[in-house]
């Protein structure tokens, strides 16, 4: 089972490929306002990009324990996959996550969470994003 | 709109803040970016007013499949241009397209004159009028930082801006978008500043779900593939353009000091290589372009004594490295690097610049101005008064400076020397000079540059050259040209698609166009922009050629007036041949 990590952003372009491709994948839209990973810059495009994106968690996994429902399940090697009958849209799952990486879509009232599927490495021009073996 | 038979056009009217959204069915039979634009600029242009009446449109469109395909990633704007005094037509990459669409817009069109300094923030359906007047007389960069801070929507916004150049009405003026990009020619940043307009936000929240997820996906993924694992892009991306700088002066292409040469001997101090070797920091791209063709070169100042150092960061290409380095005889690449920072700071086209600023130095050396005027010992290679001078351009310093901005072919008719001021019908020239394709190119292309038809190409394509095969191919190549930016796609990327590739793009989203379908709309298209072209009173066989391009030997040795005349004369007769079949050509829109 592997692991989504943006290992190089400092060689990312900006191009959002990631995005578009997660997005158009994963939620059937054309908008990479649905995508599961973020590219933002940290100060302008002056400066460096940064990947808003799960993180994986093991064990302890933030978003997974204060979801009231059990709707995020813990994924063997981190991070969680959604159960989408049992979200109740809440949001707490959003403010739970340390690093923003759970966004929550007002369309179909479910957040959306990377399930680390691989498909943003795969369409990173620069590897700057990898889906790597778990790290014990 | 995609999945729309309709183009949702934004109308923002400056002077009364009226603001109009209208859904427009009878344009989708143009495709969308260039097509809607010529019809909207068409419809809203006043030929009787002048150049910079409020009363002018400002018009930026994207196309029908922007931003969900690789490199379909460019916003066309449309103006009269104030330095042509016809049609303007440019484009820039960033985040434009994408955030446009988001928007919810396929176009929109800017007039009137806002009464105070403004910036324009358009959040999907929430347009608003903004106070700029503490951001009045900024320089590009420091407005950008500075709406970044002020406005919502990082990372999915795109900040368009002027810098202090367009504020006082140089012609040649250009628009910032999103730092690295620009509408760079004919100026634009000059029309936004007769607006009092600084800066235009775009952000917007607008989804849209795919209709036919594994087709879609599957065409996308062929084109990735084509432009990420083909040699198709490489050189753009690995080099950039600037890959252009040793082969077109070994051809004997590259306009040097003012064309008096077109050979610099210095070029392998300027090529593509040298900048990778001494400045070349990273890539960047537009968004939704894997290619990443932006170079940013990066050198580092020292302002004073006591190892007191600055880093300069910009963004490089072979156009600027002609302008501002072997057309003014700069042989060093931080030096080209420090140039473009005074150009991308104060707002300028760098080849109008650079050819305003050549043409300065040679009217210097031959007395037809003085230095009284010129305020500098304006001299080829010497980068410090040309960055001195740079500054005296954009600011309109003096009346030297004031003639000079208002465009070189002005500045050679009121001092003299016009028949070295290095332009075609008022657009100052791209660096190459290839040939009859070329120069022919440059003359009858709707905007006058060397994207509009490639003639550089044309010339460097014919190891024999043939006048009459060099005019059909530059009009076919306009024709072509007219569908390609319909959809606005990257011009880096018109190899990739092909007729064939883009109706597979159209089809896996719903246009159901045929191959014929696409002639119709090129020829829809050209044709409304030779109309507005006609309406402005514009005849390319009235285009008086400077000297210079029938004395500097060119690929195709040096070239005769009387070959170029009869090019420019057949040329026009094909165009009468198209306005003629106009009004049999079908404005259906695409079956969606």
């Amino acid at each position: 089972m592997k692991v989504l990590k943006a290992i190089a952003m400092n060689r990312c372009i900006g191009c959002l490929s990631c995005m578009i491709t997660c997005a158009a994948v994963n939620q059937q839209d054309h908008s990479i306002l649905k995508s599961a990973i973020r590219i933002k810059t940290s100060g302008g495009l002056t400066s460096k990009f940064i990947a808003v994106v799960c993180q994986a968690c093991k064990d302890d996994v933030p978003c997974a324990e204060i979801c009231p429902t059990g709707a995020l399940v813990i994924r063997q090697a981190g991070g969680v996959l959604l159960d989408k009958e049992k979200c109740v849209g809440c949001e707490r799952c959003v403010t739970a996550c340390t690093v923003d990486a759970i966004y929550f879509d007002c369309e179909t009232k479910l957040p959306i969470v990377c399930k680390h599927c691989g498909v943003c490495a795969r369409f990173c021009p620069h590897s700057c994003l990898q889906l790597t073996e778990e790290v014990e | 709109m995609l999945y729309e038979n309709a183009i949702n056009v934004l109308y923002i009217d400056l002077t009364t803040s009226k603001i109009e959204i209208k859904r427009r069915t009878d344009l989708a039979g143009y495709l969308g970016g260039v097509g809607v634009a010529s019809k909207l600029l068409y419809e809203t242009m006043r030929s009787e007013l002048p150049l910079l009446a409020p009363e002018q449109p400002i018009v930026m469109a994207i196309g029908a499949i922007s931003g969900i395909y690789p490199l379909i990633t460019k916003t066309v704007a449309m103006f009269i241009s104030p330095l042509t005094g016809e049609m303007g037509e440019s484009y820039a990459g960033g985040r434009l397209a994408l955030t446009l669409s988001m928007a919810g817009y396929d176009a929109v069109v800017i007039h009137g004159k806002a009464p105070r300094p403004s910036y324009i923030a358009i959040n999907g359906e929430n347009i608003e009028i903004k106070d700029a007047r503490p951001i009045w007389g900024m320089d590009s960069d420091a407005v950008g930082q500075f709406l970044r801070d002020h406005e919502q929507g990082g990372g999915k916004r795109s900040i368009l801006r002027i810098g202090p150049a367009g504020e006082k009405l140089v012609k040649f003026a250009s628009v910032c978008v999103d730092t690295y990009r620009h509408f760079g020619r004919l100026g634009l940043g000059a029309v936004m500043g007769s607006k009092h307009v600084k800066a235009i936000i775009v952000t917007g929240n607008k989804t849209t779900k795919i209709n036919d997820f594994k087709n879609y996906f599957r065409v996308y993924q062929t084109i990735f593939k084509s432009v990420t694992g083909t040699d198709l892009m490489a050189k753009y991306h690995d080099l950039g353009t600037a890959i252009n700088v040793e082969p077109i002066n070994a051809l004997g292409a590259l306009p040097t000091n003012n064309l008096t040469a077109s050979h610099f001997d210095d070029a392998g101090q300027i090529s593509g290589e040298a900048f990778a070797k001494n400045n070349l920091v990273r890539k960047m791209a537009c968004t939704g372009c894997p290619v990443g063709c932006i170079h940013i070169g990066q050198f580092r100042r020292e302002f004073d004594k006591g190892y007191e150092y600055e880093a300069v960061s910009v963004g490089y290409d072979y156009e600027l490295i002609y302008s501002l380095g072997s057309l003014l005889g700069v042989s060093k690449t931080d030096e080209i690097l420090h140039l473009i920072e005074a150009v991308e700071k104060t707002g300028m086209d760098a080849i109008s610049a650079g050819v305003a600023l050549a043409w300065a130095t040679e009217s210097l050396m031959k007395g037809i101005v003085t230095e009284a005027e010129t305020l500098l010992p304006l001299d080829f290679g010497d980068s410090e008064n040309y960055y001195k001078a740079i500054m005296y351009l954009a600011n309109r310093e003096n009346t030297f400076y004031k003639v000079l901005g208002e465009g070189t072919r002005f500045a050679g008719a009121t001092f003299g020397g016009k028949e070295f001021a290095l332009q075609v019908a008022g657009n100052e020239i791209p660096g190459y000079h290839t040939g009859y394709g070329n120069l022919v190119g440059l003359t009858v292309g709707a905007r006058h540059s060397h994207l509009c038809n490639g003639g550089y190409a044309v010339d460097q394509s014919m190891t024999t050259f043939d006048e009459n095969k060099a005019v059909d191919t530059l009009f076919n190549e306009e024709l072509e040209r007219c569908l390609v930016n319909s959809l606005v796609i990257c011009l880096f990327a018109r190899k990739v698609y092909n007729r064939e590739t883009v109706l597979k793009a159209l089809t896996a989203v719903g246009y159901t166009l045929t191959d014929s379908d696409l002639t119709t709309i090129a020829k829809r298209i050209y044709t409304t922009k030779l109309r507005i072209k006609e309406k402005l009173g514009f005849d390319p066989r009235q285009v008086k050629l400077p000297k210079r391009f029938f004395e500097a030997p060119s690929i195709h040795g040096t070239l005769d007036p009387s070959i170029a005349e009869r090019m420019i004369n057949r040329y026009v007769e094909k165009c009468a041949l198209l306005l003629a079949e106009a009004p049999s050509i079908p404005l259906t829109p695409p079956a969606i």
